[in-house]
């Protein structure tokens, strides 16, 4: 039977169908997608076997267990003049439907088990990823590499809402993807720095918790170079579905490329700290900033959310000493949402977007904040 | 010697001793409950009918959630049971009221008070609780507004009043029984409820620990929740859990009950394996204490634990089997007929079904990695919350009303409520087992392109949902103001038991002398 067929007849059978699209095509172009996508990974293909194992399960039940609620529905009503019998008791068959679906369970515990040793086999992998659930974007650092950055969601407030049209990658889209090389064992340790949220890319089937103060540890090996979305799967406040999981699967060689790259940019940056920024660099890297740092809370025109996040516009910390203001970005503020940006963003970025905040939306202090004042703060604590 | 009701409206209602006054607060306020809790679902539906944020901000966003989830479990479904076992329980094991009939009253008259001080937070400043209804830390310590310490006194009232109600039951039960009434000749809906409220007694007081630690961490500094202080996120969740597993059997084992009762009366014929039945009920509800973890498979424990959670997990489908294989042999060879309870009531044995085998796939932790925290969940829980609990609780008010009021229902319009919830729920939730495997997370106040298809379908059939519950309300309101009047006591032609001796109305006093079983 082809597959078009088979999910037909079974649409037919079962409400419990979840499967007419018995291939699992990728989620971006199936828009009335059925099922769960069958992944790239040896972990998502076993997740996705036993999936597809318990629904024939289910449906087989299911479809004796309603088919013979449906037959007695029409057979034994009053209106066919029936009268009712008055048995109410029978051990044996008591017995037989205890044992069978025990049973029925005990043979499905070997490949729910099988899969599940494959979830949790993290040893010895090729390359160390550590991955950090912030509120509200993700930061990748490439342990013993040197290299770490920030993956935050690119889709702008006004595509969000409703002032632009949205665009094809509508919050499926970030400032940098996470980069990993195909065929190598790659294993992700992942921790929270503020509230729990979880990390999850369908097509690998990892999905770990991100938790403040603990690790938690996936892995990946995949053949198959692409870009795979996912999301963050732990509610950890309002931007909750605007950090997607975006990896990019590369070739081997061009990963090791990629790298190379990245660790180049490392050292070209250093020098930029030095250097001396003016105004209009300075605002034009800090709106820049802003937007995607800051304005999630602080909103786009620095106007907050009373009683929830303070307005900048005429804030005392932002028309106050810079250094006050410095200390806010690096430290953040104890029990609140403004957590420390200084793991978060270099000292040029923030030195930019304090410098865009001060001269911003009617603040006018006309001050001029140089990555190095944020360096030497950072330093002197 | 028997007297009737109170004259003046607040003697009779604020001072209330009575079981059927008070079950009719109950029920009245749990109904209230439900469609607050059902307009929060409403604006849900609403912000979620195409992707972009047309109408709410996403912080009020999680605001509509949270209370959504807290107030149809603890505010309308879990109140809508205590109500029913109050009219009930009494009238189906021959005593004349509850045991405990003045902490009936406080009981229940705490409730409004609870619910009051928690959708108050909604207009205070810096919003309601966000954090979910599960609310872990410490997004809901750290990270939550001011107004967790309202929520907290909430659950605080909530749980005492949970708990009285509980011990009420047990007392009854244990001690009102009519002469010849045995355990065993117990009415199933007694059974179910009287195991229930073991379980409320027992799970009731770790979540009033769990919210008590939140409430330390966040106003006096300890560290139960924090990892920098020593503390560990993750005992949140298990303490949460075990309560919260229990909880979900709470809620949708006084429904089996309910559904035991229905089923053999239109089928015309006595429960089959009633022994059995009981049984299953005692298991599941033993089951429900060690499975707790399996919320948890992606917090990271060790395969060891994980392994344990999957197998315990699984091992609940055979009770659960064994209710459903009982209820379907009820109906074989029956002489069945399809009145309004009767309709709920297989509805509610399909689609219970039908949640418990998401409830399987969910309970296979490698499956599990793909389908945690995403509408596939979502999906699984309403058609074990919805089409069970809440379909079973108005299948109870269709059966029972005509007895509690002397009035007939319109058939009729019960027919057409039944329909319209029917279609609509299966719109409305059966989509949204396609956008979880399609990788739509829960709690979203915002998705891509790809899932604006079955989000626009889900959203439709809520509306529509909503739609057939003010149908209810007003067949409700119509029966008691203007129903056809009835007498005859046992009023359906099948049905069996003591609260069917007893008048149609049934007076404000029944079973002062007690009846003898045989």
């Amino acid at each position: 039977m082809s597959k078009r067929a088979r999910a037909l007849f079974l649409g037919l059978l079962s409400p419990a169908i979840l499967s007419l699209v018995a291939g699992g095509a990728s989620a971006e172009d199936a828009a009335w997608n059925l099922n769960m996508p069958r992944g790239v990974t040896e972990v998502s293909q076993a997740a996705y076997d036993i999936h597809m194992i318990m629904i024939w399960v289910c449906t087989v039940i299911g479809v004796l267990v309603f088919g013979f609620m449906f037959y007695i529905m029409y057979a034994h009503r009053k209106s066919r003049g029936v009268t009712a019998a008055n048995f109410h008791e029978n051990l044996t068959v008591e017995i037989l439907w205890t044992i069978v679906p025990a049973l029925i369970l005990i043979v499905m515990a070997v490949p729910a088990t099988t899969a599940l040793l494959k979830v949790y086999d993290t040893e010895n992998p090729d390359i160390d990823i550590k991955v950090t659930g912030y509120q509200w974007k993700w930061q990748y650092e490439y342990i013993g590499e040197g290299v770490k950055f920030m993956s935050e969601l690119r889709t702008s407030q006004d595509e969000q809402y409703g002032r632009a049209p949205k665009g094809e990658h509508y919050l499926r889209e970030v400032t940098q993807p996470l980069v990993i090389p195909a065929n190598k064992k790659v294993r992700f340790l992942i921790t929270g720095n503020d509230v729990i949220h979880s990390w999850w890319v369908p097509d690998f089937a990892v999905k770990r918790d991100a938790i403040p103060g603990l690790f938690t540890a996936a892995w990946a090996k995949t053949d198959q170079p692409g870009v795979y979305v996912g999301a963050c799967t732990e509610l950890c406040g309002k931007d909750h579905s605007r950090m997607p999981v975006v990896v990019e699967v590369k070739e081997e060689a061009e990963y090791y490329e990629w790298l190379a790259g990245k660790k180049e940019e490392a050292v070209i940056y250093q020098s930029t700290i030095g250097k001396e920024w003016t105004n209009e660099e300075l605002m034009a890297k800090g709106e820049a900033v802003y937007a995607v740092s800051c304005a999630g809370c602080h909103q786009s025109a620095g106007e907050g959310i009373a009683g929830v996040f303070p307005a900048l516009v005429g804030s005392s910390i932002v028309t106050g000493p810079v250094e006050g203001h410095i200390g806010i970005l690096i430290n953040g503020v104890a029990g609140s949402a403004m957590q420390s940006f200084a793991d978060q963003l270099s000292e040029v970025d923030i030195a930019a977007v304090i410098h865009y905040k001060r001269n911003s939306w009617g603040n006018d202090m006309g001050d001029i904040v140089q990555p190095i004042d944020v360096l030497n703060y950072k330093q002197n604590q | 010697m028997a007297h009737g009701p109170s004259k003046n409206f607040f003697n009779r209602w604020l001072f209330s001793t009575n079981h059927k006054d008070i079950g009719t607060l109950y029920l009245w306020f749990s109904f209230a409950m439900f469609l607050l809790g059902g307009a929060f679902a409403m604006v849900i539906r609403a912000e979620l009918f195409q992707p972009g944020m047309q109408l709410i901000k996403p912080e009020f966003f999680n605001q509509m959630t949270t209370m959504h989830g807290l107030v149809m479990v603890f505010g309308a479904i879990m109140p809508a049971f205590v109500g029913l076992a109050n009219w009930m329980i009494p009238m189906m094991i021959g005593a004349p009221d509850m045991a405990l009939p003045r902490m009936n009253n406080l009981s229940f008259w705490i409730l409004p008070f609870a619910f009051a001080i928690l959708v108050s937070t909604l207009f205070m400043e810096g919003g309601g609780p966000n954090f979910g209804w599960t609310f872990y830390a410490p997004l809901s310590t750290t990270y939550a507004p001011d107004t967790v310490n309202y929520f907290i006194f909430g659950v605080h009232i909530m749980g005492a009043s949970s708990i009285m109600g509980s011990i009420n039951i047990i007392a009854t039960v244990m001690n009102m029984r009519a002469p010849g009434m045995t355990y065993m000749k117990m009415p199933l809906f007694v059974w179910t409820w009287v195991i229930t409220a073991f379980l409320l007694v027992a799970v009731m007081p770790v979540l009033a620990g769990a919210v008590t630690m939140m409430l330390m961490d966040i106003n006096f500094g300890t560290s139960f929740f924090d990892a920098a202080g020593g503390g560990d996120p993750v005992l949140f969740q298990h303490v949460f859990w075990f309560f919260g597993h229990p909880e979900v059997y709470i809620i949708i084992l006084p429904a089996f009950g309910v559904v035991s009762q229905i089923i053999p009366t239109f089928s015309r014929k006595p429960l089959f394996g009633y022994s059995s039945m009981v049984y299953a009920t005692a298991s599941i509800a033993f089951l429900s204490f060690i499975v707790w973890a399996h919320h948890m498979f992606t917090v990271g424990m060790p395969i060891a634990g994980e392994l344990y959670f999957m197998y315990a997990t699984m091992l609940i489908a055979v009770p659960t089997g064994v209710k459903v294989f009982n209820w379907v042999t009820t109906m074989y060879k029956g002489a069945l007929t399809f009145e309004t309870p009767m309709l709920f009531s297989i509805a509610f044995v399909i689609l219970f079904t039908f949640g418990g085998f998401t409830g399987m796939m969910l309970s296979i932790a490698a499956a599990d990695t793909q389908y945690h925290d995403t509408y596939f969940v979502v999906a699984h829980f309403h058609y074990v919350m919805v089409a069970g609990a809440v379909f079973s609780g108005t299948a109870a008010v269709y059966y029972w009303l005509p007895k509690w009021c002397g009035r007939m229902y319109d058939e009729t319009m019960g027919k057409l409520q039944f329909w319209i919830a029917f279609i609509a729920f299966n719109i409305t939730f059966m989509p949204q087992h396609f956008l979880g495997l399609a990788g739509m997370p829960r709690r979203y106040s915002d998705y891509g392109l790809q899932f604006a298809d079955w989000n626009m379908v889900s959203s439709i059939g809520a509306f529509m949902y909503g739609g057939a519950q003010l149908l209810f309300l007003y067949n409700v309101i119509r029966t008691i103001g203007w129903g056809k009047p009835i007498s005859d006591p046992k009023v359906w032609e099948g049905a069996e038991g003591l609260e069917w001796t007893v008048p149609t109305p049934a007076p404000f006093h029944t079973f002062s002398t007690p009846p003898v079983v045989k």
